[in-house]
Parts: C-alpha cells; sequence; structure tokens
C-alpha cells in the first residue's frame, strides 16, 4: 500500500537528515514542513533547535533558525518571540531537554502563555548521548544508566508532560500524538497545524507531544519499536487532547 | 546642552540603554542591580518596549540569545551570581556571535556572598564568563555620567563585532546618585541581515548557531574570532592617565576602587610623593598600552582592587619583571579609603605610615 | 564652603534619604560636585537607614562618607554607631526629641534640635527631617537659600508638589529654632 505520498514539503531542506533508519522523526519534521508550507509562512517562521537528537534541525528546515542551549529553547523562543511578535516561532525538543534540564523554562513559558508552539518528541530515552534514562522512561525500562530497568523508588517515576502543562492557564493546546500509523500521523498532522494556527490567533503555548522510538537505543527493529510503543508507551502516554482552549471556547 | 539631573547608577544604566535604542530587556531580580530591572518595567511599556521578569538567569540570558538572535538591541542586568548562571549562556551568544549588552552590579562572594559593592568578578568577567574560547567586551564606568556614555558605546560596539558586552558596575556605582546629563536617544534600527527574523522568501534561511560538529569548522570560526578578538585588542583598548608623566608610583584601578585611588594619589601629591592613576576603562580588552607606556620612568605599580587581587595579574602581565607590582585590596564589600591606599603608597615609596 | 560630607543616620521612614536627596540636588544647583549613597539592603527593611552626601569642588572620590564633617543622627542606635567617626571640630546635629541622649565627644560641634516635635507643633508628623534639614542649612551654608529651595523642588516627586510648602515651612522652622 505504500506510494508517494507527495513532493518534499518546501519548509524541509534538501539535505540528507542524519537520523537513524525507523525514527520518527524524520516523519515529524515532515509535518511540520508541510505545515509551514500549508500555512504559507516560511519566511516569518523562525525555529529554535534544542539539544539532543533534534540538535540538528537548523540544518533541515528552511526558515530562520536559532540554535538554543539545552533546555532554554523556550526562553530563547521567547526572546525571538517577543523580539518579533509578527514572525511564527516554534521550538523542537526532546523529551530529556523539555522534561529535564528544561522543565522549569517550559512551565514558565507556558505559564505566561508564551506564544509558541512546542514540538515534543518523547521517546522515553536520550538518544543523541546514546540511550540514557529520560525523565519520560518508564517503570522497568531498560537504558545505559537504568541498567536493572527504571527502579521507581530510586529514579523516581516518568512524567506526564501534556496532563501536567494541562492545569497551566497560559496553555492554548496540549495534545499527544503519535505517528505509528497512517491515521496517527495525519492526526499528528492535524495537531500540528492547529498548535501553529492558534500561535497566529494569539491564543498562547501550543504543545504537540509526539510519542516517538528510538530503534536504535531500543535495540529494536524499527516494526518492533512501533510495536513496543503501542504495547509499553501508549498505555503509560494516551494519545489525546489535554487541554484546547479552541474547543473550551466553542463550548461556551 | 541638556540639563543635568541626579540619578542613581542602576537608574542611569536603564535610561541609557533606552537612549541607545534598547527595546527589549530580560532580567531576574537580585541585590544591588533591582533598580535597572525596576526602572525598565516601568518605562519599557510606555514606550512600547519590551521588559519580561525571567524565571530565572538562566532564562533571562536565553532570552536575550533569542532577541539578539532575532536582530534587536536587547539587554540584561543582574549581579555577581547572577551572572555565574548565565555564564552558560554568554557562551552560547559568543559563541553564536549574537550581540547584547549584560550589565552586571558586582557584589561581593564567592556564593551568596554578600550585597555590598565588589569587583571580585574580574576574572569571570575578563578570562572565564563561561566555557570555551571567547572574550566580550568589557567596560568599567567609575562614574555614573561614565555608565552613561559607555552604554551607548557598548551597544554599537557590540553590534559592529557582534559580540557581547558586559558593563561591569558595582553596587556603589550601582546605588549611588551623581548628577548626570542624559543622552540624546537615538531610534531603534533593524538592519541586521543575519538575524534570525524570517526571511521574508527572499534570502536563504539564517541560522545562528553555536554548534560545529567538525573540528576543523569550529578550530577555523576559533582562529577568525581570535582575529577579530586581535583587531579589538589593537584599537579598542581605553583607560584614563592621571598625574602619571612624571609619576615614580602609579595605580592601577577601575571602577570604584578607582575613586578611591584618584582621592588617593592626590593626599600623596600633597605630601610630595609623585603617584599617579591609571583607570582601565575597557577590561578586555586590558589596557596594557597606557601601562606600558609607563613602565620606563616609575618605580613601582600598585593594583588597587576590591577583591583578592584579580587585575592585578593582568598588570604584572604587561608590566612583567621589570618593575615591582603591588597589590592592595579589600573583599567581601568592603570599600577601601583613600588613607588606606595611601597608606600603601607611602610604604611603598620606602616611608613610613 | 569647601568640602564637606555629611552622613544622615536614622530609622527608615524618616526620610533620612529625601533629605540626603534634597542637599545632593541642592549643591548640584549650587554648582558643585554631588554624591548621594543610600545604604542598602536587610537594613532597609523596616531597620536603620543611613546615607552619605558629598559636597565638593572637585571631583568626588569615594562616594562612602566613613569620617563625616557632618552627622546627622535621627535615633540613638545612629548616633552611637556614628558618633565617633565624626572628623574633629566636625558638627553633630540630634533630634533631641527622640534622643535623649547627651553626645560624649567635646572635639565637636553638637547642636541638639528636637525637630520631631518642632514639625509636629507646626502640624505636619513626620517632616522632621526638614527641620533639620533647616539647621543643617544655617550652621554650615551648604549653598544659597534660592538654590535649596530649586534642589527641595527637584526632589519632591511631582505627585507630591502639594508638600513643597510644608516642606518649606519646616526648613525655615529648622532655620529660626
Amino acid at each position: 500500500m505504500s506510494k508517494v505520498m507527495g513532493e518534499r514539503p518546501k519548509a524541509l531542506l534538501d539535505v540528507p537528515l542524519h537520523y537513524c533508519p525507523g525514527c520518527t522523526h524524520g516523519i515529524v519534521h515532515r509535518l511540520v514542513a508541510e505545515v509551514i508550507d500549508e500555512l504559507g509562512i516560511e519566511g516569518k517562521t523562525v525555529g529554535v533547535a534544542s539539544v539532543g537528537c533534534s540538535v540538528f534541525t537548523y540544518n533541515y528546515f528552511g526558515c530562520d533558525m536559532v540554535q538554543a542551549p539545552h533546555g532554554r529553547a523556550p526562553a530563547v523562543a521567547t526572546g525571538v518571540k517577543r523580539a518579533r511578535p509578527e514572525d511564527v516561532v516554534f521550538t523542537y525538543q526532546g523529551d530529556g531537554d523539555l522534561a529535564a534540564i528544561g522543565m522549569g523554562e517550559t512551565v514558565h513559558a507556558a505559564a505566561r502563555g508564551e506564544n509558541i508552539v512546542a514540538i515534543f518528541i518523547n521517546n522515553a530515552i536520550y538518544g543523541m548521548t546514546g540511550g540514557q534514562m529520560a525523565p519520560t522512561t518508564l517503570p522497568g525500562q531498560v537504558t545505559q544508566t537504568t541498567p536493572y530497568g527504571r527502579d521507581t523508588s530510586v529514579a523516581g517515576t516518568p512524567i506526564r508532560v501534556c496532563e501536567l502543562l494541562s492545569s497551566v492557564k497560559g496553555v492554548a493546546l496540549a495534545q499527544r500524538v503519535t505517528v505509528d500509523s497512517v491515521k496517527n500521523v495525519k492526526a499528528a498532522k492535524k495537531a500540528i497545524k492547529k498548535a501553529f494556527e492558534y500561535q497566529m490567533a494569539g491564543k498562547g503555548y501550543c504543545i504537540v507531544e509526539v510519542v516517538s522510538t528510538c530503534p536504535t537505543n531500543w535495540g529494536m527493529s524499527p516494526a518492533e519499536s512501533l510495536q513496543w510503543l503501542r504495547d509499553n508507551m501508549l498505555p503509560y502516554y494516551p494519545l489525546g487532547v489535554y487541554k484546547d482552549v479552541g474547543e473550551e471556547e466553542a463550548k461556551e | 546642552m541638556a540639563e543635568k539631573v541626579l540619578m542613581k547608577g542602576n537608574e542611569a544604566i536603564a535610561e541609557a540603554a533606552i537612549a541607545a535604542g534598547c527595546r527589549h530587556f530580560f532580567g531576574y531580580p537580585i541585590t544591588p542591580q533591582t533598580e535597572v530591572a525596576a526602572y525598565m518595567s516601568k518605562r519599557m511599556p510606555k514606550i512600547g518596549g519590551v521588559y519580561l521578569q525571567a524565571e530565572s538567569e538562566v532564562a533571562s540570558i536565553n532570552m536575550v540569545l533569542g532577541a539578539g538572535a532575532a536582530g534587536v538591541r536587547v539587554m540584561t542586568s543582574t549581579s555577581s551570581p547572577g551572572i555565574s548562571l548565565m555564564s552558560e549562556g554568554i557562551s552560547y551568544i559568543a559563541g553564536s556571535d549574537v550581540p547584547c549588552l549584560i550589565v552586571n552590579v558586582e557584589r561581593g562572594g564567592p556564593g551568596l556572598g554578600g550585597i555590598q559593592p565588589s569587583q571580585s568578578d574580574y576574572f569571570q568577567a575578563t578570562k572565564a564568563t563561561g566555557h570555551g574560547d571567547f572574550h566580550m567586551l568589557v567596560f568599567a564606568p567609575s562614574t555614573v555620567q561614565e555608565t552613561v556614555d559607555l552604554i551607548s558605546d557598548a551597544f554599537d560596539l557590540g553590534d559592529k563585532y557582534r559580540m557581547p558586552t558586559m558593563i561591569l558596575s558595582d553596587g556603589l556605582l550601582g546605588q549611588m546618585m551623581e548628577p548626570v546629563i542624559l543622552p540624546e536617544h537615538k531610534e531603534p534600527t533593524d538592519d541586521k541581515d543575519w538575524a534570525a527574523k524570517g526571511h521574508q522568501g527572499k534570502r536563504a534561511h539564517n541560522v545562528v548557531n553555536s554548534l560545529y560538529i567538525d573540528p576543523k569548522e569550529l578550530e577555523d570560526l576559533n582562529f577568525k574570532r581570535f582575529e577579530k578578538y586581535k583587531h579589538i585588542m589593537e584599537t579598542e583598548q581605553r583607560a584614563e592617565e592621571y598625574l602619571v608623566n612624571d609619576a615614580d608610583i602609579i595605580i592601577v584601578a577601575f571602577g570604584a576602587s578607582s575613586r578611591i585611588s584618584h582621592s588617593a594619589v592626590d593626599m600623596a601629591r600633597k605630601q610630595g610623593i609623585k603617584a599617579g592613576l591609571i583607570r582601565p576603562i575597557t577590561l578586555w580588552p586590558f589596557p596594557e598600552k597606557f601601562i606600558k607606556k609607563h613602565v620606563g620612568h616609575a618605580k613601582a605599580f600598585l593594583s588597587v582592587e576590591m577583591n583578592m587581587g584579580q587585575m592585578v595579574e593582568d598588570v604584572k602581565l604587561t608590566v612583567k619583571d621589570e618593575k615591582p607590582v603591588h597589590f592592595f585590596g579589600r573583599t567581601g564589600g568592603m570599600v577601601p579609603t583613600p588613607k588606606e591606599v595611601l597608606e600603601q603608597i607611602i610604604k611603598i615609596n620606602g616611608g613610613e605610615c | 564652603m569647601t568640602d564637606m560630607n555629611i552622613l544622615l543616620a536614622g530609622f527608615g521612614g524618616q526620610g533620612i534619604l529625601f533629605t540626603g536627596k534634597v542637599i545632593a540636588y541642592s549643591g548640584l544647583m549650587e554648582g558643585k560636585e554631588v554624591s548621594w549613597l543610600p545604604s542598602y539592603g536587610p537594613e532597609m527593611r523596616g531597620g536603620t537607614a543611613n546615607c552619605s552626601v558629598c559636597l565638593s569642588d572637585a571631583a568626588i572620590g569615594s562616594p562612602l562618607v566613613t569620617n563625616p564633617d557632618v552627622l546627622v543622627a535621627m535615633n540613638l542606635p545612629s548616633l552611637d554607631k556614628f558618633e565617633n567617626d565624626v572628623v574633629p571640630g566636625g558638627l553633630i546635629i540630634v533630634d533631641s526629641s527622640i534622643i535623649k541622649k547627651k553626645v560624649e565627644r567635646t572635639d565637636v560641634k553638637t547642636i541638639y534640635i528636637p525637630a520631631s516635635e518642632i514639625a509636629e507643633n507646626a502640624g505636619i508628623k513626620g517632616a522632621a527631617n526638614m527641620v533639620i534639614l533647616g539647621k543643617l542649612f544655617k550652621e554650615t551654608n551648604f549653598c544659597t537659600p534660592d538654590n535649596l529651595d530649586k534642589g527641595l523642588q527637584k526632589t519632591i516627586p511631582a505627585k507630591k508638589m502639594d508638600l513643597l510648602d510644608k516642606n518649606r515651612l519646616c526648613i525655615k522652622l529648622g532655620t529660626e529654632n
């Protein structure tokens, strides 16, 4: 059933990505670029790359890019957005960046209702540094730094970011998606598009959490990874809309 | 001519920055610099500017990085412990060639230290503000008026060289009021073609970045940056000389301690001791030219600082072993008195005190 | 007058910093080099407040007054703390409505003025600082009367300009008592 879905989005540059085979980063990049194309905003979009596997996103997106220190993408994006309110600003962050070292910046950007979009890749592991425990590593999950499985009595419990941020007033959209199937890819794109549209409408901080795979550091084939994601990650990180001011407004 | 007004150092910093066309301020409260932020929070909303209180110094310096990368004039201010928190971001800013102004109204350290004036961040400001090979332009004003004048220069030179600049003030200069003539207001400009501000479909994308995985590429970039630093060292050194041409004993002191040393030089002269003062205005680049000129005739140098001896190392590197270099300092927030400095001069001169 | 280093000290809320600022501004109007430096930190939260003011014909070195020519003491802790720092031959002005103790030094000139009482009797509670300023002005002539008034006008915030005349009155009472 595989067929060419279409041309490379314009907002994605024609350069080889460095991601491992089977990694879902590529799909998410494409979705973000498609949304930028469809909204016709590449010329006024500024992306903020973080630290982790997505550190090189500045080489891939055709819009202007700023590379942020580890965890600080929300603060850097805040600076860009406050300097250029007419621009569309997004961050692209992994789980270590957003939910560990950058949790403070994330929560406060959200609390300020900072008009930015965070694309949040949650694959329950540190990819770039070679597979260490992330704040989203599941209980019992084996990583390089939880060799006996994550012991929650020692290492604490994984953070559910969308649930946590859903209680923050400045958040306009908090939605968890995944890209393991065509149906889910479509839903993910819809969420990303909504997030960008919300920003353009000035609604506030939007986060789209993409439950993702890391075949290399999980030690699985791409297909096994997707199955492991469905069997293990989705039960702990249920897909869904955790906050949507648009829906709330519609209800009122 | 504009009217002289009495203004607190910290408030003058803020007003001077606004006058220099800065419309973006990100910061976090800390004594003794908080008046800068308070002033900005009052003024910025009225002139269409941005004042934002960040959740930490870590966040504020990264907001500065973002706004600077987007091409606007931007600043933050803090005091010593805040600079430690900002050091990561400052390194990224330097590595990304982003201009911005960082104000440090120093207090005593280390650790939480104290809140009284100090100059113990000299090393931090001039040698190792963060990790990696980089420098900032560091200005050390000694009066409120000079603070005002240097802020405009700091912004302009930061833009010219695409690098972070620092005003190294201290609790004394920040808290005191002095008469000041405020400069004419400049309109903000928006002409940085390298900035990440949206390419409008008119050019290839700009990337503001400090990551270079290829060591050769990173080395080349560092070489290039240090060529720029070399040029700055040759052309941007600034210092003020006071009674040095016939001086036997030359004090080297900056900022608050230079004021005290100035008084001490006057007292020494009244006693017939030929004392003089070289006051570095740029700390990086260190004004070695100004010192070298006088190594021949001076009998000794005395570095007076509000720390345990930091700038004295640069004085020694400049004077080499040609003449003795002495040090006198108070620390922890203690401010030396002119009398104490005079005693040192007398001692170096071979007299009793 | 040549150089004058003044230290004003009292409780927070007595207008110590304000008084210092009036002196500094008056000095500025007089064409002097001036500086004003407040104490800052935890002590400003309800404790003692003090303020250094320097007036000079030449550039001011240290703005921190450690050995004042003039000490204004508006509470006992301030007098205790700074009495011995005053230069020999200097001046100490004491608000005698608040400080009952006498100055022990004999090598300085001391003026006792019931400033708080005078202000209160004039119906302007909390303006003891201006009474003291009047006294200080009369004793030292650190500027012309005209420049003192200009300094006062520069210092009072625009919103509180209605208090100008009350302040003027208290300064006058200080010069007369």
